[in-house]
């Protein structure tokens, strides 16, 4: 094997993509989230820090919450990745529609990965308080400082599926 | 140019590993590695993503006497374990703080030591658990205490051709209590300004272990047992066990706050450990 120049080309890599096979060709040192941005086609997710900082890029793999910046492209061959797109298939998720309604989108840029992220919350603990929300978003930062009214929008979604299910 | 190698045995990753040398960086959360790997996409790293592995040891194996931590073990997964809850409540607070909920799905006990950053979170409470760390190369096994595993900041016992396959913690004995304490600038993600854990056995012995205010996290045992209720003897023994601290100015915070914090931080991990409950036999 050659070691050296084997890598110079890119590499190919297939993985879901909100239920959809998506083939990409990326160098080594491409990270999820730019291939599912520049190469995919899903703008959804957003960069900011680039840092695993701010959580702008939330996106699921495999069901886990990750940071889609800290993550290799190449790392995800096989993988099942679910960004903002695919939790709005039907429309705006009920947590879109209270983050709206709470006026917690201001320039839009964070909210993608908070939505991603208050879902996955909403998913491990369905009767999350006001400060294990603050806690658990604490990889989530805005901004333009809507968070009050994220928390807000949080626990009306929380307190919506609760009574539904 | 970055490369990645995806290995499918220990040997083979040992073998890359080797092979790349001083730019070999095993890959697993990725959490640290990759921040530097943005910041230089022309370096010639060779990324050995162990994931792919099939024969590495599973990421946490619990037996009568203790835990085994492998290199896969994610901080979430860490603290979701209810033996690591019962016998290693410092850790578990320790790992709960690394980063956030998404950091700690990827980043791993592994990888945070071998990062060996002076602020590690994990560190003081694997010095204050005994913690005890396999090292393995194509040359084969040895096995380190934690006390000797780092040498200095980003720098570990641990060579480039090497790869830690497991952390041991032994089981406690019978009412071991330990707690961790940190100050950071702000709650939620944030790196320790300083950073302490205490041990305590049943008659009273602390051990305590502190992040950020020297090369390396460091720790030290009190010459007798204390009564840990006594608030003013806690404060003795703080004072005393915190001058193995050297901390220095940075941005975080000024050489004299360090040192304060460092008693009081010491001081208030002494009391929580004294007022945990005893772990479950
Ligand atoms: S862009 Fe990924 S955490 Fe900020
Ligand atoms: S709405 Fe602007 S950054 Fe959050």
């Amino acid at each position: 094997m050659n070691d050296h120049l084997s890598q110079l080309e890119p590499i190919d890599v297939t993985l879901q993509v909100n239920g959809t096979p998506v083939d990409v060709s990326v160098p080594a040192h491409r990270t999820l989230l730019d291939a599912l941005r520049d190469d995919a086609g899903f703008k959804g997710s957003k960069k900011c820090c680039a840092d695993g900082e701010c959580g702008a890029c939330s996106v699921f793999l495999d069901g886990t919450l990750v940071n889609s910046c800290l993550v290799l492209a190449v790392e995800t061959e096989g993988s099942d990745v679910t960004t903002i797109e695919g939790l709005s298939v039907d429309g705006l998720s009920d947590l879109q529609q209270e983050f709206l309604k709470a006026g917690a989108v201001q320039c839009g840029v964070c909210i993608p990965g908070q939505v991603v992220a208050a879902e996955d919350l909403l998913r491990t603990n369905p009767h999350a308080t006001a400060t294990e929300i603050r806690d658990a978003m604490s990889g989530n930062l805005c901004r333009c400082a809507g968070y009050e009214r994220i928390v807000a929008a949080i626990q009306a979604a929380a307190e919506t599926r609760v009574t539904i299910s | 140019m970055v490369q990645y190698r995806r290995p499918d045995t220990l040997s083979e990753a040992l073998s890359v590993l080797e092979r790349a040398g001083d730019n070999g960086r095993v890959l697993v959360g990725g959490t640290d590695l990759l921040i530097g790997v943005r910041r230089r996409p022309l370096s010639p790293l060779v990324l050995v993503d162990v994931k792919g592995a099939t024969d590495l040891p599973p990421a946490i194996e619990v037996h009568d006497d203790g835990v085994r931590v492998g290199p896969t073990a994610t901080m979430s997964a860490l603290v979701a374990t209810d033996e690591v809850q019962r016998w290693f409540p410092a850790l578990v607070a320790a790992a709960n703080v690394v980063g956030s909920v998404a950091i700690r799905n990827r980043a791993t006990l592994v990888g945070n030591i071998c990062n060996a950053s002076p602020a590690c979170d994990t560190a003081p409470a694997l010095l204050v658990h005994d913690a005890t760390v396999t090292i393995r190369s194509t040359a084969g096994e040895r096995q380190v205490s934690i006390d000797e595993f780092f040498l200095g900041p980003g720098q570990t016992a641990c060579g480039p051709a090497e790869l830690v396959t497991a952390i041991d913690l032994p089981r406690p004995p019978a009412g071991h209590r330990s707690a961790f304490q940190r100050l950071t600038r702000r709650r939620g993600v944030d790196l320790a300004t300083v950073s302490a854990a205490a041990g305590l056995t049943a008659d009273g012995l602390a051990t305590i272990a502190l992040g950020a205010v020297a090369p390396t996290p460091v720790k030290a045992v009190a010459p007798g047992p204390i009564d840990a209720t006594d608030p003013a003897a806690v404060r003795e023994l703080a004072e005393q066990l915190t001058e193995i601290a050297t901390p220095i100015s940075d941005v975080r915070a000024s050489e004299e706050y360090r040192r304060a914090m460092t008693t009081v931080l010491t001081e208030r991990a002494i009391t929580a450990a004294a007022d945990a409950a005893t772990p479950g036999a």
